[in-house]
């Protein structure tokens, strides 16, 4: 290897040494590991380290630019606050997965090449499902193999893209991906089902509410925003992702609007914000990629603190739906203060972090004349305040009293969340330290005039029409089914009506069959039975007899 | 400092602060009409209070759809995956 030490090595030792270790002595080492990530991460040099070859094939297992430095930051900065909220999680296995999974989406971000790029992509995966795995329930059980299942297939698709890209160009350094025919749709698919980009998006939606409290944060950061990277790096100005991702924005949107669960409508918006950087992709101008990326910096912090809110608020009082939650805002003020703040993010509020980011991707559908595309991204950004920032603090912390009295969330908890409001305050006051980490020059001015008053009265009046339309927009004690219905009701049920049809058939030509034999058995039992004409058996006075009939014959024609 | 009670009080004036926000709301429109726009690059840019329009009826436009996709296509029971 090189003189650089590998973020992944650090991880997965650091997990290895954290198995080993018990009570406080884990927590510490925890947290040693978690801010040696930060350090290593920020003081990596750029370039291309420890390059090897395999069976001919040119392996670059880390390659630090600009651009995978920007998601490696954040996801450093993440796994220190997602550790610190779970300090208090006595779950091993639960520790050890969080630091393996983080550890192999900072390998897929480094890795220069599409086969050191499937090797962590698919290690996300088996380490991550530990984090759905250790909620103990029998639904969160079937939930983490439903997303093993459903990866896997992803996984198998990717690894099949790259193969044929290896045999279409010879090569299989991780650039843009040429369009070489099947290859790059195959390598597509694998990365824009781990983006939860609509109709494969149901996975996301499924798996994620019914994960550990603490495991969520991670879960919320790392898979799609790793998908991201892949995107902004292999696919910049593919025009498919302009609609792809303006269809995901507004997916997220109007099933978020349905959701009860709370983590669940999370979840929708964890799809409709990564909308916005699809959408970005596609676009691929520089305006549009720098949103893209700043849009997943930023997303990371509000979505693991509005997590962090709604999972502090499920650990503290049992409950995870709107409808059984309310009237708890002064039991968890603090808690409901930080959430807010996430929220005002995620909304894109002036001096939130959201704003400088996400009005950076719409300002590049306005560059590029894309009307609609503006339009709904705009539609989007109402629809997400009116979910995340209007509906789910309504409703948890203010709205019917149901008698909750929760204490405040452990300090562990509330610290983690300090630490991710302050960043999304930070980078909103002051955002030159997020464009200075883009990989192209940042051309872009958020605070106008314009911005400001276009943002505040689009959202402002959002509120408007939630208070008018308070009746209407509680959430109601049901489930939306969505694609995911495909392979957990249509494909089992026609599984079971094949079983049925078919066995009915099977049946029915097994009795047709049966009976046709039986004519034959019949038959031949008719003459070849025990007492058919042609096993009568014959007594030797018979013999005796045509014995001598046939020599009185053959007298009687010799004398003749 | 007592955070629970600081909002609590907060809730308690809720008359106070809906009328406080009715003449933010206000404050915003006029701006909008008064401040000339810098942006031109689609035409209702340059409309003054089109985002407090467009944000109202995006809000409406979304619950709309929302319920009636809920009631018609996906909403089912709680224990529907369950059987």
């Amino acid at each position: 290897m090189s003189e650089v030490l590998h973020p992944s090595i650090l991880l997965f030792t650091g997990a290895l040494v954290l198995a080993l270790l018990r009570g406080r002595l884990q927590q510490g080492w925890m947290l040693l590991v978690a801010a040696a990530l930060i350090w290593l991460v920020f003081s990596l040099p750029a370039g291309v380290h420890g390059s090897t070859e395999f069976l001919g094939i040119e392996l670059s297992p880390m390659r630090v630019d600009a651009l995978s430095l920007v998601f490696a930051s954040v996801f450093a900065i993440i796994t220190l606050v997602g550790a610190i909220y779970a300090l208090h999680v006595k779950d091993t296995t639960q520790h050890v997965a969080a630091l393996g999974y983080a550890g192999s989406a900072l390998g897929a971000v480094f890795a220069g090449d599409l086969l050191t790029l499937y090797m962590f992509w698919e290690l996300m995966v088996f380490t991550s499902v530990w984090l759905i795995w250790r909620r103990r329930t029998p639904v969160s059980m079937a939930a983490g193999f439903r997303y093993l299942l459903v990866h896997a297939l992803g996984g198998v698709v990717l690894l099949a893209g790259i193969i044929l890209y290896y045999l279409d160009t010879g090569t299989v350094r991780f650039a843009e991906i040429e369009n070489t025919g099947p290859a790059f749709y195959l390598i597509l698919f694998g990365f824009l089902l781990n983006a939860a980009v609509p109709p494969l998006n149901a996975w996301l939606a499924d798996a994620y509410p019914e994960s550990t409290v603490t495991g969520a944060i991670f879960l919320s950061a790392l898979t799609t925003k790793t998908a991201v990277y892949t995107l902004i790096r292999g696919f910049p100005g593919t025009e498919l992702l302009v609609w792809l991702g303006v269809v995901m924005a507004l997916w997220g949107v109007i099933y978020a609007a349905l959701a009860n669960d709370i983590r669940r409508l999370l979840a929708y918006h964890i799809i409709s914000q990564v909308g916005y950087m699809v959408a970005g992709v596609g676009m691929g101008t520089i305006m549009a990629l720098n949103g893209s990326a700043s849009h997943a910096f930023t997303h990371i912090f509000y979505k693991a603190l509005l997590f962090m809110g709604a999972g502090a608020v499920i650990h503290m009082t049992g409950r995870a739906k709107l409808t059984e939650l309310g009237g708890i805002y002064r039991y968890m003020p603090a808690t409901f203060l930080l959430y807010m703040i996430g929220a005002f993010s995620i909304a894109a509020f002036p001096l939130f972090s959201g704003f400088v980011s996400k009005t950076m991707v719409v300002e590049a559908a306005a560059l590029d004349q894309r009307a609609w595309v503006w339009l709904l991204l705009s539609l989007t950004a109402a629809g997400t305040f009116l979910s995340t920032g209007l509906k789910l603090p309504w409703f948890t912390f203010f709205g019917p009293d149901r008698g909750l009295r929760p204490q405040e969330a452990p300090f562990n908890m509330l610290l983690a969340m300090g630490i991710a409001a302050f960043f999304c305050v930070f980078i909103g006051i002051y955002p030159q330290w997020l464009y200075a980490m883009m990989p192209a020059t940042v051309d872009y001015q958020a605070y106008t005039s314009g911005h400001i008053l276009w943002e505040l009265q689009l959202l402002l009046f959002t509120g408007v029409g939630f208070f008018v339309l308070l009746k209407y927009v509680g959430a109601e004690p049901r489930i939306s089914i969505d694609t995911d219905w495909i392979y957990r009701k249509a494909m089992p049920a026609m599984a079971g009506s094949i079983h049925r049809v078919g066995g009915g058939a099977w049946q029915a030509a097994l009795a047709a069959v049966n009976r046709k034999l039986a004519a034959v058995v019949s038959t031949v039992s008719a003459h070849h039975g025990p007492r058919g004409i042609l096993a009568r058996t014959s007594p030797t006075g018979s013999m005796v007899l045509w014995v001598a009939i046939l020599l009185a014959a053959s007298l009687l024609i010799y004398y003749l | 400092m007592d955070l629970g009670r600081l909002l609590q009080a907060m809730v308690e004036r809720g008359t106070a602060l809906r009328r406080t926000m009715y003449v933010v709301l206000a404050g915003l429109v006029i701006a909008d009409i008064l401040v000339p726009s810098k942006y031109d690059r689609f035409p209702w840019e340059s409309i003054g209070g089109f985002g407090a329009f467009y944000g109202l009826i995006s809000c409406v436009l979304i619950v709309v759809v929302a319920k009636s996709l809920g009631y018609l296509l996906v909403y089912r029971s709680e224990d529907y995956y369950d059987e």
